[in-house]
């Protein structure tokens, strides 16, 4: 724990979101225990760890859908501070009979809300989200005739659309081939040049070696957290994936 | 003889027949719509399971104050909500699956349902409360199903855009806003309203088929939300009218032939439907053959 309140220490700007000694859990099974450290505002983390870790139960207990069995989670109210999430491939109904368009649309919400209507400025944004993830000619098509990548991509429009201060993406790369992943992997790079803090959960080390800075490892407990070469060492993979396997046991 | 007017005559020559196609459209034009959701968010049995929770009610508001469509109504809702809120508390507190909880409070609301109406009601009465009574709808029951018809349309225009998002993508709209759980409980209340006032129209039994049949049959003809319920909605109205006049001539109980006639329609979808019709897919298996039949074999 000492190692992850350093790396976190070093860092000079303001938080995006706080842990302070927090646990995490359904019922009576705890998923996360006293986590504690921060998310940097503008900064880019992969969330890592075997199945079981934890990862989804964290950026839920973010969300505020889990409250914390104990400890605090601080989300920063700067102006106009918000989360967006970016649910998992099961998680929503891709089978639903909407327009790759309209599905998009949803990402307007915070200024539409349930009842205003879109107006030319809004449908603009809906063209060039629509257009950024090379969705421009597809607006019309149903979701469910859209392969696994269109819909990653109609899901990464939506979020563009959200404009949020924060995204937080659960396993968006899982089943996705190279270019597609590459491709809206450069999508969240742009996004966190431009001052947005992504915190993406993550299974393929590769990926996070090659894009991300920084690494939070965890395994039912924090592990590691801080720059990504120093989190991603064998010794702490090791750990991680004896202390999920304790677990079972 | 036979001649085109037979398709209006009865309904220009009785009152009551007027007033059961003004009762079953006026119905038919809300279940609809609440059934294609209930099939979106993969509730299908869930309408069925409501029509019977509100048996119990409908025959304490009988025992208390007899065939009251006031009393029936009240006692019908209460019931019918209680049921969902124990249903979803017991899903929520226990290990068991949603659907099964419904289940087993439905056939204990079925159960107690029918027993409490036979406390006191002859058997003349217990029918009319399972297979409704359409073919003679007091001015009250008529008010009732009309009104309650024109609330959960506009309700549902109101409630629309997040409905949507609840049904296919739940936790977007968590994240978004706290309207979860209200457009939720405000899409129960709806489906508990209809199927309360449509229980005076085709009973209890029978109310659930025109909800979910001519749903489940739009799905086949139409490829958005917005265009299943219109077409639900439009199916609903021809089966009416085809089951009451299918009643008039051939002598038979109104509301189970509004419900064939609805089991018409969606045969009909099923086979030849558009959407993934039977029709369709067999055509498309048969041209795939025939295409791969013309590529040569290799030697």
């Amino acid at each position: 724990m000492t190692a992850m309140t350093l790396a976190t220490a070093g860092a000079p700007a303001a938080s995006a979101i706080e842990l302070d000694e927090v646990c995490l859990g359904w019922r009576d099974k705890m998923a996360v225990r006293d986590l504690s450290g921060c998310f940097r505002k503008g900064s880019l983390t992969a969330v890592v760890g075997p199945n079981g870790a934890g990862k989804s139960t964290l950026l839920r207990g973010i969300m505020g859908w889990v409250s914390p069995m104990a400890g605090r989670i601080r989300v920063s109210s700067g102006s106009g501070s918000q989360l967006a999430f970016m649910p998992q491939k099961g998680d929503f109904d891709s089978s639903f009979p909407i327009s790759a368009r309209d599905f998009v649309a949803m990402g307007s919400w915070r200024r539409v809300g349930p009842w205003r209507r879109y107006r030319r400025e809004e449908l603009e944004r809906l063209e060039n989200s629509l257009q950024a993830v090379g969705l421009g000619d597809f607006g019309r098509r149903p979701i469910s005739t859209l392969s696994g990548g269109q819909l990653q991509r109609a899901l990464f429009a939506r979020l563009m659309l959200h404009d949020a201060d924060t995204y937080m993406l659960d396993e968006p790369f899982s089943a996705l081939d190279r270019a597609t992943t590459e491709d809206l992997m450069g999508l969240l790079m742009e996004w966190n040049e431009r001052g947005k803090t992504i915190i993406v959960v993550l299974h393929d080390l590769e990926l996070v070696k090659r894009h991300f800075p920084e690494t939070l490892l965890l395994a039912g407990q924090g592990v590691a957290w801080g720059k990504t070469q120093d989190v991603l060492t064998p010794e702490n993979l090791h750990l991680a994936r004896h202390l999920c396997a304790g677990d079972y046991r | 003889m036979i001649g085109l007017d037979m398709l209006w005559e009865p309904f220009f020559e009785f009152s009551f027949m007027r007033r059961a196609l003004a009762g079953s459209l006026a119905l038919a034009l809300a279940a609809g719509p609440l059934g294609v959701f209930l099939i979106l968010r993969r509730m299908s049995l869930m309408g069925d399971a409501m029509a019977h929770a509100i048996l119990p009610g409908v025959a304490v508001g009988f025992l208390t104050a007899g065939l009251s469509v006031t009393a029936m109504t009240i006692g019908g809702i209460v019931t019918g909500l209680l049921v969902a809120l124990l249903a979803a508390a017991v899903a929520r507190l226990t290990p068991q699956r949603e659907d099964a909880s419904f289940a087993a409070f439905y056939l204990v609301s079925l159960g107690v349902g029918v027993l409490l109406i036979s406390l006191r009601g002859s058997n003349m009465e217990l029918i009319h409360v399972l297979f409704g009574s359409v073919l003679a709808l007091d001015d009250s029951a008529l008010m009732l199903v009309s009104s309650s018809s024109s609330v959960t349309l506009l309700a549902l225009a109101l409630i629309y855009r997040p409905l949507v998002m609840e049904c296919m993508d739940p936790l977007f709209l968590r994240s978004e806003s706290r309207m979860g759980p209200v457009v939720h409980a405000s899409f129960l209340l709806l489906l508990v309203l209809t199927l309360v006032s449509g229980f005076q129209v085709l009973g209890t039994l029978m109310v659930v088929g025109i909800m979910m049949l001519p749903a489940a049959a739009a799905r086949f003809w139409a490829g958005s939300a917005i265009g299943q319920m219109a077409l639900a909605a439009v199916g609903g109205v021809l089966a009416s009218y085809a089951g009451l006049l299918l009643s008039y001539y051939a002598n038979v109980p109104a509301s189970p032939a509004i419900i064939l006639c609805a089991g018409i329609v969606y045969f009909v979808s099923v086979t030849f439907g558009v959407h993934g019709g039977l029709w369709l897919v067999a055509r498309q298996a048969r041209a795939r053959s025939l295409r791969l039949s013309r590529i040569p074999e290799r030697e």
